[in-house]
């Protein structure tokens, strides 16, 4: 599919790949990813001219002096203790980072002019990134693509945890795509079913990558990655079997006809050595067998290009069943995992503990964590305790940017040693601050999300891993560069937070003039009676209603009356 | 043979009755001079020879009482009131003066295309003025029955002879062609001068902006059959770019291509078995672009609006496909136009010799055929068609560079007068929603920005009046852009600021209780004079 080589425009080349695999606790997770590859320098803003990769990005990329993009759009959680390491993980809500361009001079009007035209491009309130929720990170994003320095500064990050994905989000990420959802494996992203699953996350990746093995040219990247949970365990009355089908109410039909790769991968690793316990129908061509993420893996390989797999039916649906019922016990706990949560009581403090664990039975590792909270939490940086095995754990790094108000978040970052077979609690104590009444979100009573925070690590690997090469590899394996062959990237997202601040009675001012208007027009009214009436002495006048009860009264008593 | 010149130039315009330059009072009533001399000129040649007028101004105010006047334009603005109707009135400055040897040598050329070409270097080149060069009736230079010939640059030949007013006709017809005319004015203004008045045409250009966007879209809906590939970068370069780089004096420009994949025209295309082709007629022209301009994409990254350009190659099972005109017959270049939007071309691609073939099949785009038919949807967007002239008239095609030097001057002045039109809207707008709240902030900037639309708004006029296009034009764009930044301040946002109704809602249980004793003493009073009254009718 690639066109040929002329000068100016060069060569562009789509893969697309679709991995399924059944997770530990039943559930199955499905990544597709789109690969666009152009032998393109879009810097030199000589480019105007485009084929697959699309317009809108391509353009924004050189407008903007954009080095590498990284968009996700998240609904849900990825429960990294039940479904092990993700392949992609992505915290909830939206999550911007992006590197610039050395030559852009002032980043931030850059930043806030990206996130203004992405949110136009998908449909998401990315408008809403500012400097409140804008960080800096020193050492937590590095480029994945080909850079030449990591000056920070030119690094912009910020989540929002309250973003909701939807329909509207999918339709233009689909969009990009050159087949659109018309032919290839996009057809099975159908929104209805798409969003009725555990989690969901669509992700826009751009980078440069080197041109060939001499990285003499740059190449631009663009991966277009969508992970989706589904829960087929309830859904298939107790069964864990699944089919594409089921899972999508589609089934594969044919290649996007311009893709040069088009396969579909499913994990069918034994968990233990002796007894398989899955089949896939159909059986597949070839198997694929790797090291993915420390583990080694059995992939089943269905090449949609290859004209055999059509022969015999007009479509692909691929099935899976478990041939005896799995034990849930053998349930693996993946070597790095993490969770977060918010503690205290009373609406004035509290504290932020989160718990690291690294099951690695004999090595120690270290992890980068990164957190940023929202300015109107005010951290108190000398409560920040980390204790792994009942002893105090020294970070060999921080840095923290303490936070201003209404104009930026606090940002902490650390490095920790994890030893083995531990468990490290961070724990920071927080002070709720008030806000100005017009600084309430709609349903302030909902309370305030704060984002995930990150973690980083390099986890050493049990298996020697082989350096792979990102041409000829699966796609889910290469996003990362793995550094050498004893350890494999690994980034982490936490649950976000959400804790409830101080929140006035919105009605009390409109409670409050009522009030006032109700004394001040009653006095006003005294008043007025007080001037305007005119005071007569008054004849006694014969017949009182008191004097009359006041003779009741008396009669009632035997005495004679007034 | 001798040419004898007349060389009228610096036409001004003067647009809202505004002309300070005036210079009598006739000026200004919108009657448009031709020169009086300048058939002097063929009839009595050798006594005008070396006879230079230089103050053809001062002849020009004698000499317009046998000439037809003008009728003055009428313009609407569309926010102001209604009554604030504007006429544009304008003026033609001639001059009068015999040829140099030089251009007398240039005249001696073999044909007029020559002739033009060594003119060239002579004239002064100033934006928005002509050269008419008046040549004797027996001269060859132009070719037979064609008595005006109208170059690529500013400048004109023109026959002598037929008479003083069939002289005068053709001048003014051809000031008309080469400047600009009632309606070329009345098109730029057509958001502001209410519907019914003016043809479908005038409708079709696009609105003058800063800048301009063209994109070029290559539409496949059938990616499996056909393998297109067009070389859009060279042509780009070659046919395109000549364009713009002669435009770029009238906004900014920037081009990019792109390929849609399964992008499909909204309509089905009727099958017409006669010639076993498929058919769009010419009323569902207007539903093929929805569904396409969904997946076009925006242009996010700039503010200025896109020129869409698409090459539509038909699927297999809808080939060859045809459009129709309203009365059924086939379209000959098979594209159409959408005003202030773009154009669609159709291109089919011929059935493969043997069914056998292997799919994709591989289709290079014809370039030249493709850009031929953009490059004049690119001239009808920027109202650039040219009019039904009179028989007589010879226009010299433009060439490569797609545009006379004359027909970029028909646009400036159009567009001067839309930008002028544009600021007083906007201002008016602004200073309509200013006196709707009546406590809004208006920042040192923005009130600026508002000073600086109006001063550039009125240099553009003066401008205008004295005839200098160029600068005119550059002053009249600094307005627009004063004046949008004024406008879309954040600050002056209407939703900003608090409705005074609602303030009074929320101080009603104030004024609701305090209107009770005043209500019922007001009351008592009615009742008590009312008592008053009938006390003195029994006395009666």
């Amino acid at each position: 599919a690639a066109g040929p080589g002329r000068a100016g425009a060069g060569r562009d080349a789509l893969r697309e790949e679709l991995l399924l695999s059944p997770l530990p606790a039943g559930d199955v997770a499905a990544t597709f990813q789109f690969r666009t590859r152009w032998d393109a320098d879009l810097q030199r803003g000589a480019v105007s001219h485009y084929r697959l990769f699309p317009k809108a990005l391509g353009r924004l990329v050189a407008a903007l002096g954009v080095r590498e993009l990284h968009l996700a759009l998240t609904q849900g959680f990825w429960r990294t203790r039940a479904w092990g390491q993700p392949p992609l993980q992505a915290p909830a809500g939206a999550e911007l980072w992006v590197w610039f361009q050395p030559t852009v001079t002032d980043v931030d009007k850059a930043w806030k002019e990206l996130s203004n035209i992405l949110s136009g491009i998908f449909c998401a309130s990315l408008n809403f990134i500012d400097s409140t929720n804008t960080v800096t990170p020193t050492a937590s994003f590095k480029p994945l693509g080909l850079a030449n320095g990591t000056d920070h500064r030119l690094l912009r990050y910020a989540v929002l945890p309250r973003e909701v994905v939807c329909t509207e989000n999918l339709t233009p990420w689909k969009k990009l795509l050159p087949c659109g959802s018309k032919a290839g494996l996009a057809v099975l992203l159908k929104a209805e079913r798409l969003f009725h699953s555990s989690y969901h996350s669509q992700a826009v990746h751009i980078r440069p990558v080197c041109r060939d093995a001499s990285c003499l040219a740059v190449s631009w990247e663009l991966r277009q990655t969508l992970t989706v949970v589904f829960d087929s365990f309830s859904s298939g009355q107790g069964k864990k079997d699944w089919s594409l089908f089921r899972m999508f109410s589609r089934t594969l039909t044919d290649a996007c006809p311009l893709a040069s790769q088009s396969k579909v991968y499913v994990d069918i690793s034994p968990k233990n050595k002796e007894n398989e316990l899955l089949e896939v129908t159909p059986p597949p061509a070839s198997v694929h067998e790797a090291v993915v993420q420390g583990d080694k893996r059995t992939y089943a390989v269905y090449d949609l290009l290859s004209p055999s797999l059509f022969n015999t039916s007009r479509s692909l649906n691929v099935q899976l069943k478990w041939k005896r019922p799995q034990d849930s016990s053998e349930l693996p706990t993946p070597i790095l995992h993490a969770q977060r949560y918010v503690s205290g009581y009373g609406l004035q403090t509290g504290e932020i503990s989160t718990l690291v664990y690294n099951t690695h039975p004999y090595r120690a590792f270290p992890v980068i964590l990164l957190e940023t909270v929202p300015w109107y939490l005010r951290l108190y940086v000398h409560t920040l305790t980390i204790i792994t095995k009942g002893k105090e754990n020294k970070p060999s790094y921080i840095h923290y940017q303490p936070a201003q108000d209404r104009r930026r978040p606090h940002l902490l970052e650390m490095l920790i040693q994890l030893p083995a077979n531990s468990v490290t609690k961070i724990t920071i104590q927080f002070e709720r601050a008030l806000l100005k009444w017009t600084e309430y979100p709609p349903d302030p009573n909902h309370g305030f999300y704060v984002g995930s925070s990150v973690l980083s690590a390099l986890v050493p690997s049990v298996i020697a891993m082989k350096a792979v090469d990102v041409e000829q590899s699966p796609l889910f394996a290469s996003l990362f560069p793995s550094s050498d062959g004893s350890s494999y990237f690994v980034r982490l997202y936490t649950e976000p937070l959400l804790v409830n601040l101080p929140t006035p009675d919105f009605s009390m001012p409109y409670n409050v003039i009522c009030l006032t208007c109700t004394v001040v027009a009653v006095c006003y009214g005294s008043f007025y009676n007080l001037l305007t009436r005119t005071f007569h002495v008054e004849e006694p006048s014969r017949d009182g209603l008191a004097k009359r009860l006041a003779n009741i009264i008396r009669k009632f008593r035997g005495v004679p009356p007034l | 043979m001798k040419q004898v010149p007349a060389v009228p130039a610096a036409r001004s315009l003067s647009p809202g009755a505004r002309s300070p330059r005036a210079r009598s009072p006739r000026s200004r009533a919108g009657a448009e001079r031709c020169p009086r001399r300048a058939d002097a000129g063929p009839a009595g040649r050798p006594l005008l020879r070396g006879h230079r007028r230089g103050a053809g101004a001062a002849a020009v105010v004698e000499d317009d009482r046998d000439l037809p006047r003008r009728p003055a334009l009428r313009g609407h603005r569309r926010a102001g009131a209604a009554a604030a109707r504007t006429s544009i009135t304008s003026r033609y400055e001639m001059l009068y003066r015999s040829t140099t040897a030089q251009e007398e040598l240039a005249l001696h050329a073999a044909t007029a295309r020559e002739a033009d070409a060594a003119l060239r270097p002579l004239q002064d080149a100033s934006l928005g003025s002509l050269t008419v060069y008046v040549v004797p009736e027996t001269s060859s230079l132009l070719p037979q029955g064609i008595s005006v010939y109208v170059g690529k640059h500013r400048s004109a030949l023109v026959r002598a002879g037929g008479g003083l007013a069939a002289f005068h006709t053709r001048l003014r017809q051809l000031t008309q062609v080469m400047s600009f005319t009632a309606s070329s004015i009345a098109a730029a203004l057509s958001d502001r001068v209410p519907d019914g008045q003016l043809g479908p045409d005038a409708r079709r250009h696009l609105k003058s902006s800063l800048g301009y966007e063209i994109t070029f879209s290559l539409l496949n809906p059938d990616p499996k059959s056909h393998a297109v590939d067009w070389d859009i970068e060279d042509a780009v370069n070659r046919y395109v770019q000549p364009v713009l780089d002669k435009l770029s004096l009238v906004a900014n420009f920037s081009v990019d291509s792109q390929i849609l994949y399964y992008a499909v025209l909204g309509v089905t295309p009727r099958f017409d078995k006669e010639s076993s082709s498929f058919l769009l007629s010419a009323h569902s022209l207007p539903h093929v672009i929805n569904p396409v301009e969904a997946r076009l994409g925006s242009s996010a990254a700039s503010l200025y609006p896109v020129l869409n350009f698409l090459l539509y190659v038909p699927e297999r099972s809808h080939s060859p496909l045809y459009i129709q005109d309203k009365d059924g017959a086939p379209v000959s270049t098979n594209a159409f136009h959408s005003p202030r939007w773009g154009g669609i071309m159709v291109y089919n691609v011929e059935a493969p010799a043997s069914p056998q073939a292997s799919l994709p099949l591989h289709v290079d785009v014809d370039m030249v055929r493709v850009m031929e038919v953009f490059l004049a949807q690119l001239r009808l967007l920027f109202g650039l068609s040219r009019e039904e002239l009179p028989p007589e008239f010879l226009v010299e095609s433009p060439g490569n560079e797609g545009l006379a030097d004359w027909e970029l001057d028909r646009l400036l002045w159009a567009h001067t007068v839309e930008n002028i039109a544009t600021v007083s809207t906007t201002l008016t707008s602004l200073a309509q929603l200013l006196g709707k709240i009546g406590n809004i902030v208006i920042k040192d900037d923005v009130a600026s920005e508002v000073y600086r639309a109006v001063a550039s708004a009125q240099n553009t006029m003066a401008e205008l009046a004295t005839g200098h296009l160029h600068s005119a034009f550059q002053a009249s764009k600094e307005a627009v852009t004063s004046s949008e930044r004024a406008f879309f301040d954040p600050s002056l946002l209407h939703l900003l600021y608090f409705p005074d109704d609602q303030k009074f809602a929320i101080y009603i249980p104030l004024f609701l209780p305090m209107a009770v004793p005043i209500l019922l003493s007001l009351a008592k009073i009615v009742r008590e004079t009312r008592q008053h009254k009938k006390e003195p009718t029994k006395m009666d």
